[in-house]
């Protein structure tokens, strides 16, 4: 008896489970039964599953009877001629879907060469094992399964010609790269997805060597010459919208220039920009603290002392300003209402980025590093015939990572540059290796892309021979300019008189739990006081009563919440955060008492 | 020569004196003995931690920072041939917290000659091994139309563990009042004296004849005769210190136990003292791990000095602290401050985390010295 389960819930039993399931792929390729149902049958518990629930990755395959294809070659001149579509495939039982448990049940061949009685389905092609992002790394097959994973993630993060239409559009945090190339070495994905409409990366002369440490720990070393040339250069997009809101009672936001008796009136610098709308002009260089649109909003409570108080003006300031770190040259201004009928402001501010130490790059093969160091041009190694590189990649990151699509890359893109093609790097159908060293060879180079180099300072030949070859690399998203902090001094929290967290608050950075424990362990005693410092205060306390007491500025005297003037009052410094504790104990209803001693 | 030794007892410990004594030549001269022993004073004296060192933080941190690095496994050892026993980060944990009720408690009982070369090695596992009715049972068949319990016993196994069957009657008739306890041949007969009983009090009856004790040593659920290199010893699940200490043909001196609060009740608290000092270091040494041993040896001593083994928790070592603001910095503070000011206790800021929360310099370290001046008349 085997046991039959429906999305996990026991449906009945059948005598013969072969025979139920041979039934129902049957039933299932007429077309009977919905093509994203899935059996499958585990033979050593005896139970069948069947599966129609939702979030299954199912995978399209080709059926495979008798050891022969079900595709034939008519299938394919009439899906040639547009006759058919791959969605009649599927409904003829050509082609079906196979979940993760049913591909339990499958043999699969890579190539119809393969095909032997025993096979059950065929690939359509093997790169369809594998996702669109990942498609895209060349040689792909010849990498560990991990670094294709990192590959295809990095690619995402790659910055390129996300949209055509970019010019009109208010994307949140969009960069685009100046000078995309097609790459050398590609796949047949990169044509089916219109990879030169939206390309991602450059092609760049890469040599394997490590110079003066400047490339440890994966980080890259990239000329100055082509950072001039226009290397990895790409803009910066970030739109600023403020809209006019609509109180109740009638009370509206207003986009103008400020009048200086407003509430919170910045400085008229700060304006300079503004045009008489109170939106700023286009092409206007700004920088942190400048505003971008200027807005006044009525007052947030109507409290009955403003009431009767005409002269002054009781709006308040919520111009819009660039915030701490950020520049840029206002791009494009658009005026329009949002869905409520309300007026909306959008301006977009560009920032060119020019790539700087600290900057993230990739290749294909998910061999990431930062930008560790700009050498000139001159000070660059190069090789016997003076070809200087682009970029020095650390040979040490090849071992352990064993990224050898990598290595066949960068001899793909010397062939490719050499031959003037673009070289087939698709993952399982590729060019052979063997036939790419040949070309190489045939043009005059070692078939394993070594040269003779030079060293760039000293001009001394290097003992090794270095590998060079054309590589497409990717400027990935994270920028050091987006994300680089430090602070001496700065805003601090109103309740707390700590620093702020945070980037965009220009925080303090945090000495936590941990680090503080360090330093006990170091018995560096007044280090770790120093360091605690941030919201050390002095405070009055009463001798007498042993509580925080306050200063009384008009009768220039320490006061104590219980005696008055009648007690002795000393100033005690602590952090504020402990004053904090004492109130919210007071809070719990205890009373917290400092019994204070001269230190001395 | 041991005269001159003599003279440095007490500066330098009992064993490293014995040491020295082993290595100096007999004819050593009076004056070289006199460098010698100077020297070896001095470096003693170096070796010591220095006043004001934070021994209690690096410890914490010596062994914190391994921790995070073990696997958070039981480990199963497969087969029958050792049993399952916590380890990891979970014993670390249950040692430090000093847990009344560990997950697996286990003894290693050694024994003495000739059983340890493996005689009646079988037998005398099995007179260990705690017995409950259960475990002779083949069948249990309820008749509720005249409330009657027949229990069909597997002979074999009551044969094996050296049972009688009169004693089983026995002791099921004594822990079991009201009822009538008969036996024929394998089928053993339990019936109420009173006339009506309800139904459902039968089948509780059954899941309380179940797990009645027979005999055995009480706790000891699992028994395996093990061979450890060349002697046979017994490896229990469940630990009965105690009781198994009564028994003659054990060692009582090498017979191990991994409950901490039974050994410190059976044994005394050095006693406890050395075996967290022992699991703990079990558990590191078998996780790959790297501690300098004196690190656990100072949590194993703040978990032993008061005199009763107590965990670093809020209940246990947290709570002996002075402070009331270090207290309620652990755990729970509005349950500390509270009760701290119910009987109106008084914080004299003497540690380190009460500094640190009133941004004072820690009296650790460069924080422990103060100088003192002469004003100038």
């Amino acid at each position: 008896m085997v046991e039959v389960f429906l999305n996990g819930k026991f449906l009945g039993e059948s005598d013969d489970g072969d025979k139920l399931v041979e039934n129902f792929l049957e039933e299932r390729r007429k077309g009977k039964v919905d093509s994203s149902i899935s059996i499958s049958f585990n033979k050593e518990s005896n139970q069948i599953f069947l599966e129609s629930s939702q979030g299954r990755t199912l995978r399209p395959l080709i059926v495979v009877k008798n050891g022969k294809s079900l595709l034939s070659e008519k299938h394919i001149e009439q899906l040639e001629k547009n006759e058919i579509q791959f969605s009649d495939l599927v409904s003829q039982g050509v082609i079906e879907y196979v979940d993760a448990s049913e591909e339990e049940n499958t043999l699969v061949a890579f190539y119809s060469e393969d095909l032997t009685g025993k096979h059950t389905h065929l690939e359509i092609l093997p790169l369809a094992m594998v996702g669109l992002c990942t498609s895209l790394v060349p040689f792909g097959n010849f990498n560990q399964s991990t670094r294709l994973n990192a590959g295809s993630k990095n690619q995402k993060q790659a910055l390129g010609m996300y949209a055509l239409n970019y010019l009109v559009r208010m994307d949140m945090d969009v960069n685009l790269l100046h000078t995309p190339q097609k790459p050398l070495v590609n796949t047949i994905m990169h044509e089916y997805s219109d990879y030169d409409k939206h390309p991602s990366g450059q092609n760049v002369v890469v040599a394997v060597l490590s110079y003066d440490g400047y490339n440890m720990e994966d980080a890259i070393i990239v000329n100055k010459g082509s950072i001039e040339r226009g290397f990895a250069r790409s803009t910066y997009y970030r739109p600023i919208i403020s809209e006019e809101l609509r109180y109740s009672g009638g009370l509206v936001d207003t986009i103008n220039i400020p009048d200086k008796d407003v509430k919170g009136y910045k400085s008229e610098i700060d304006y300079r920009f503004l045009e008489e709308d109170g939106i700023i002009h286009p092409e206007a260089a700004v920088a942190e603290g400048d505003v971008i649109i200027g807005k006044t909003s009525p007052p947030r409570f109507l409290s009955s002392l403003d009431e009767y108080n005409i002269t002054t003006s009781s709006r308040r300031e919520t111009s819009i300003s660039l915030k701490h770190g950020e520049r840029g040259v206002v791009d494009f201004i658009m005026i329009t209402e949002n869905e409520e009928g309300n007026k909306l402001v959008q301006v977009r501010v560009r920032d060119q980025r020019i790539p700087e130490i600290g900057d993230k790059f990739t290749s294909r093969h998910g061999q990431k590093g930062v930008m560790g160091l700009i050498v000139p041009s001159a000070d660059m190694p190069c090789s016997a015939s003076g070809v200087v590189p682009d970029l020095l990649f650390n040979p040490h990151g090849i071992p352990s990572r064993m990224t050898i699509a990598h290595l066949i890359e960068l001899i793909g893109g010397k062939v490719g540059s050499l031959g003037g093609r673009y070289v087939d790097g698709t993952a399982f159908n590729s060019e052979t290796e063997v036939d790419i060293r040949k070309e190489l060879l045939s043009y005059g180079f070692r078939e394993d892309g070594s040269e003779v180099f030079y060293n760039g300072i000293t001009g001394e030949k290097f003992t090794a021979r270095i590998m060079v070859g054309n590589m497409y690399y990717l400027k990935l998203k994270h920028m050091v300019a987006n994300k680089m902090h430090a602070r001496a001094r700065g805003p601090i929290q109103l309740l707390t008189r700590q620093p702020t967290e945070g980037r965009a608050k220009e925080g303090g950075l945090r000495l936590g739990e941990m680090e503080k424990d360090t330093f006990v362990a170091h018995g560096t005693s007044m280090l770790l006081k120093e360091r605690f410092d941030s919201d050390r205060v002095a405070v009055p306390v009463c001798m007498k009563s042993g509580l925080v007491g306050y200063y009384d500025a008009r009768k220039n005297k320490m006061m104590s919440p219980i005696y008055g003037e009648d007690s002795e009052m000393a100033y005690v410094e602590l952090s504020y955060a402990f004053k904090l504790l004492l109130d919210e104990l007071k809070s719990l209803g205890l009373c917290p008492r400092l019994k204070l001693e001269d230190k001395y | 020569m041991e005269l001159d030794i003599k003279e440095y007892e007490g500066k330098l410990p009992p064993k490293m004196i014995e040491e020295i004594k082993g290595h100096l030549p007999a004819k050593t001269k009076k004056s070289d003995v006199k460098k010698i022993m100077e020297r070896i004073c001095e470096e003693y004296k170096s070796s010591q931690v220095e006043p004001g060192e934070s021994v209690g933080i690096i410890s914490a941190e010596s062994i914190g920072e391994p921790s995070t690095q073990m696997t958070l496994n039981t480990f199963h050892f497969a087969g029958v041939q050792e049993m399952n026993v916590t380890l990891g980060l979970p014993r670390i944990i249950e040692i430090m917290d000093a847990r009344k009720e560990i997950k697996t408690p286990m003894m290693q009982i050694y024994l003495k000659e000739p059983y340890c070369k493996g005689k009646d090695i079988k037998d005398l596992a099995q007179r260990i091994k705690e017995n409950k009715v259960r475990d002779f049972i083949k069948e249990i068949i309820v008749e509720l139309t005249d409330n009657k319990i027949d229990i069909k016993i597997d002979l074999q196994k009551l044969k094996s563990s050296e049972t009688k069957d009169v004693v089983l009657v026995k002791t099921l008739a004594k822990s079991l009042k009201g009822y009538n306890v008969k036996i024929e041949k394998d089928i053993l007969t339990i019936k109420s004296k009173a006339k009506s009983e309800n139904p459902s009090d039968v089948y509780k009856l059954k899941e309380k004849i179940k797990n009645i004790y027979i005999s055995g040593i009480k706790g000891v659920y699992q028994v395996l005769p093990v061979k450890r290199g060349e002697e046979f010893i017994i490896v229990t699940a469940g630990s009965n210190l105690k009781e198994i200490m009564k028994l003659d043909f054990v060692d009582k001196v090498r017979t191990l136990s991994n409950d901490l609060h039974e050994i410190n009740a059976v044994l005394g608290i050095e006693a406890a003292r050395a075996s967290i000092i022992n699991e703990t270091y079990k558990v590191i040494e078998n996780q790959g791990l790297n501690i300098d041993i004196r690190h656990i040896m100072l949590v194993a001593d703040t978990m032993c000095f008061s005199g009763a083994v107590k965990g670093i928790t809020r209940y246990g070592v947290v709570q002996q602290k002075s402070s009331i603001l270090a207290r309620a910095s652990f755990e729970t503070p509005i349950k500390h401050f509270i009760e701290a000011s119910l009987i109106g206790e008084v914080d004299e800021l003497n540690s380190v985390i009460e500094n640190v929360m009133l941004n004072q310099p820690i009296p650790t370290g460069t924080g422990m010295p103060e100088l003192y001046m002469k004003a100038s008349k």
